[in-house]
């Protein structure tokens, strides 16, 4: 299993596409946090199921103001018709050409089978990776640790924000 | 991470004792064809296991790809809330195939439900808030597909098939309690 990249890391920025004609950056997502799950492929069962566990909790997700997106080395219209066919309703980016290469910047690809690792990261409001996860190639991860680590970064800017007050009373 | 986060309470559909030794909790999608197929299995394994056995199923619709699964849990609901949730889940399970909202109104009046108090339930969501409560703490126990087993609050991993779930189950069976008491 690739190693990948470790909380409090700096996320590397990226733009891949996610339809023909448009195109995500990691950055233009600052200010929020970002859920990043890379995955090996559209249609295969097990992503299929996890991305339609993330697809339900999208609301659950929002409620964090976190943004979601799925990540693999499929081609946009791959991508597009697995969205279509799941009704998702977030963005899957494709990391098709130079292959893999924002998976392989994470730490998160697979040289032998050429594809991601379902790799997961909540990235923070400043870019900063605040947590990583790298679960089994068959196992789908589901979302606790997912919404775990939104839960403790809510918690943390909370218990900031009140130091910061705190601060500037005194 | 494989842990019951919720444990189970008042609000839970529970078939058999409270006092029972083991705890079977399924979290479940009435349009899923493997809790489909699971479903007369844990019958079997009820009956096989009777009072030593708790049986409680909990909602996990993944609505995007089951598009009946949410309206089949409604309609579960609706008869748990008349006092007839097992005899509705049953049906359901027996009938996947069909789960349009006239078959779950056809089944309420055929378990004498009031059909017609039915068709409010569904046109308001009256029991949708539950059912994503059941949701929500399913993803917070790491529950990612269904179905999904807990035993006595662990996840279970193994096979769903008859043979899996009695092994599974024997095991907390608590004969080994019983000769540590002897000794």
């Amino acid at each position: 299993m690739a190693r990948i990249l470790a909380p409090g890391t700096l996320a590397p920025d990226f733009t891949l596409p996610v339809t023909a004609d448009q195109s995500l950056s990691l950055r233009d997502l600052r200010g929020q946090p970002v859920v990043l799950a890379f995955y090996p492929a559209d249609w295969s069962p097990v992503c299929g199921d996890q991305m339609a566990l993330y697809n339900e909790i999208h609301p659950e997700f929002q409620k964090y103001k976190a943004e979601v997106v799925g990540i693999s080395v499929d081609g946009v219209w791959c991508h597009a018709a697995f969205a279509r066919d799941r009704h998702l309703h977030f963005p899957l980016l494709s990391d098709f050409e130079p292959k893999g290469a924002v998976a392989k910047a994470y730490g998160a690809y697979r040289e032998k089978e050429g594809v991601c690792e379902r790799a997961l990261f909540v990235i923070d409001e400043e870019g900063v990776i605040f947590w990583s996860y790298c679960s089994p190639i068959a196992v789908n991860p589901g979302a606790d640790g997912i919404l775990e680590a939104l839960e403790n970064l809510k918690e943390k800017r909370q218990s900031h924000g009140q130091v910061e007050s705190a601060r500037r009373a005194s | 991470m494989a842990k019951l986060k919720v444990p189970v309470g008042q609000a839970d559909h529970v078939l058999g004792e409270e006092d029972a030794p083991v705890t079977l909790v399924e979290y479940g999608d009435y349009e899923c064809p493997h809790c489909g197929h699971a479903h007369p299995i844990i019958n079997a394994v009820r009956k096989h296991f009777g009072k030593q056995l708790r049986f409680v199923f909990r909602n996990f619709p993944l609505t995007e790809i089951h598009p009946h699964a949410e309206m089949a849990a409604e309609a579960a609901e609706f008869a748990g809330a008349n006092g007839r949730f097992w005899e509705m889940h049953d049906a359901i399970f027996e009938n996947q195939q069909r789960l349009e909202a006239s078959f779950l109104v056809q089944l309420a009046g055929k378990l004498g439900l009031p059909s017609d108090d039915l068709i409010g339930a569904l046109e308001k969501h009256q029991y949708l808030p539950r059912i994503k409560d059941d949701f929500m703490g399913g993803v917070r126990s790491g529950v990612n597909g269904t179905p999904t087993f807990f035993i006595n609050g662990e996840r279970y991993e193994g096979s769903w098939e008859f043979e899996g779930l009695v092994e599974a189950i024997e095991d907390r069976l608590p004969r080994k309690t019983e000769h540590r008491r002897a000794s």
